[in-house]
């Protein structure tokens, strides 16, 4: 009896021990799947993290945004090429205005200073309007205006400004600065200014007055005014221009007050048959 | 647009013609020219002007008389006065302004300095 009772003590016991192994077996293989299903979560985790842990959508989204961000950053960078073109442009259209304003200027200032050398055949106003141009236009001090005499073949100051008629020096052609450029018909500038001491055989500017290649005179400067320092690009271009105009207009002139003194002798003699 | 008067007074008629040249680019400006600062004053007192440009040198009565008497005179007290002379010496200038010109130009004749005067003292734009 008691041999029978151990017996079934000992089954139940080990019932309860399978129980308990089973329950252990089965908690066991509950673990390893949940230790599977982990290590399957960090491993998707891990690959997802390599993609940025996004889904295909977000990626292609993102995929489609980044390259419109670079087409908007290429697209940026035309218009800043753009833009960098258009200011040049722009910068060389105001560089264009102001040069044909200043071209604009000067021919307006040619023109007046032509139109008034010819409204006279009045040599002494002739050269009186010279004289006001060379001063209010070209800015000098002390200059003359010289005319050939064709006779001595030497040149003589008919007008001066800053300096007396009279000290101006009688030059023969040919001879110094001013001769030489009466005979060359070419313009003279000196090229330091700066040190330049008043001698009134070399001047600072030596320009010829020209009808077409005939020398007829020559227009010499010694001194320009305080405030123009040096001269200018559009000295040169406009001395010989409007000597050109000067060299017409005492040309024209000195015919006019020829032609005057002849008529007015005939006119003379007529008189003294008729009357 | 309204109508500015300006009056420039040079005896030299070419200088004058460069100026009145000048100040035509100008839209909406009326000059009147005198040949000196009698002439000047002659019509100023006919006309009302609102700027006057003056030479210094010039017979009968200068431009620094010329510009005291404008100056001494009420109805001209706060009308602008520009100098262009010949006259670069800085004593000159300060005499000028001091005298009660408003700027002072200096020649050879400069026709940007001369529109540019114009618009800043009657306010004209551009």
């Amino acid at each position: 009896m008691s041999e029978t009772m151990d017996d079934k003590g000992t089954v139940k016991k080990a019932e309860e021990f399978l129980q308990v192994f089973k329950k252990g077996a089965e908690f066991t293989q509950e673990l390893l799947r949940e230790n599977e299903r982990l290590r399957y979560q960090i491993l998707q985790v891990e690959a997802g993290k390599g993609e940025g842990g996004l889904s295909g959508e977000a990626e292609e989204e993102i995929r489609r945004l980044r390259q419109r961000i670079e087409e908007l950053e290429a697209e940026k960078l035309k218009i800043l090429d753009r833009i960098k073109r258009v200011e040049e442009e722009n910068h060389d259209f105001a560089n264009r205005y102001v040069e044909v304003e200043t071209e604009n200027n000067n021919l307006a200032n040619l023109y007046i200073a032509s139109y008034q050398l010819h409204s006279t055949l009045d040599f002494k106003e002739v050269l009186q309007i010279i004289m006001e141009i060379v001063i209010n236009l070209i800015g000098a001090e002390e200059f003359a205006v010289m005319l050939l005499d064709d006779k001595s073949n030497s040149l003589q100051a008919v007008a001066s400004e800053g300096i007396e008629t009279q000290d101006v020096p009688i030059i023969s052609i040919g001879d110094g600065i001013i001769g030489q450029m009466a005979k060359t018909g070419e313009n003279y500038f000196i090229e330091d200014m700066e040190n330049y001491m008043r001698d009134l055989h070399h001047p600072i500017v030596c320009i010829p007055l020209k009808i077409k290649e005939h020398v007829i005179g020559v227009i010499v400067i010694y001194k320009l005014l305080v405030q123009k320092k040096r001269f200018a690009e559009v000295d040169y271009e406009l001395f010989t221009l409007l000597a050109g105009h000067a060299a017409t207009a005492i040309f024209s002139s000195k015919l006019y007050s020829e032609s005057e003194r002849k008529l007015s002798t005939i006119q003379g003699f007529l008189d003294l048959l008729t009357k | 647009m309204s109508t500015y008067k300006v009056l420039v007074v040079e005896d030299s008629p070419t200088m004058r013609q460069l100026i009145v040249f000048a100040l035509k680019r100008i839209r909406g400006l009326s000059i009147v020219e005198a040949s000196d600062g009698v002439d000047g004053l002659k019509k100023l007192s006919i006309e009302k002007f609102d700027l006057i440009f003056t030479d210094i040198n010039m017979p009968i009565m200068d431009g620094l008389k010329l510009v005291s008497l404008v100056r001494n005179d009420p109805g001209y007290k706060s009308v602008p006065i520009v100098i262009i002379t010949t006259e670069g010496a800085h004593e000159d200038r300060e005499r000028a302004l001091a005298l009660g010109a408003n700027e002072y130009i200096t020649k050879p004749i400069q026709t940007t300095k001369i529109i540019d005067s114009a618009k800043r003292l009657l306010n004209l734009a551009g």
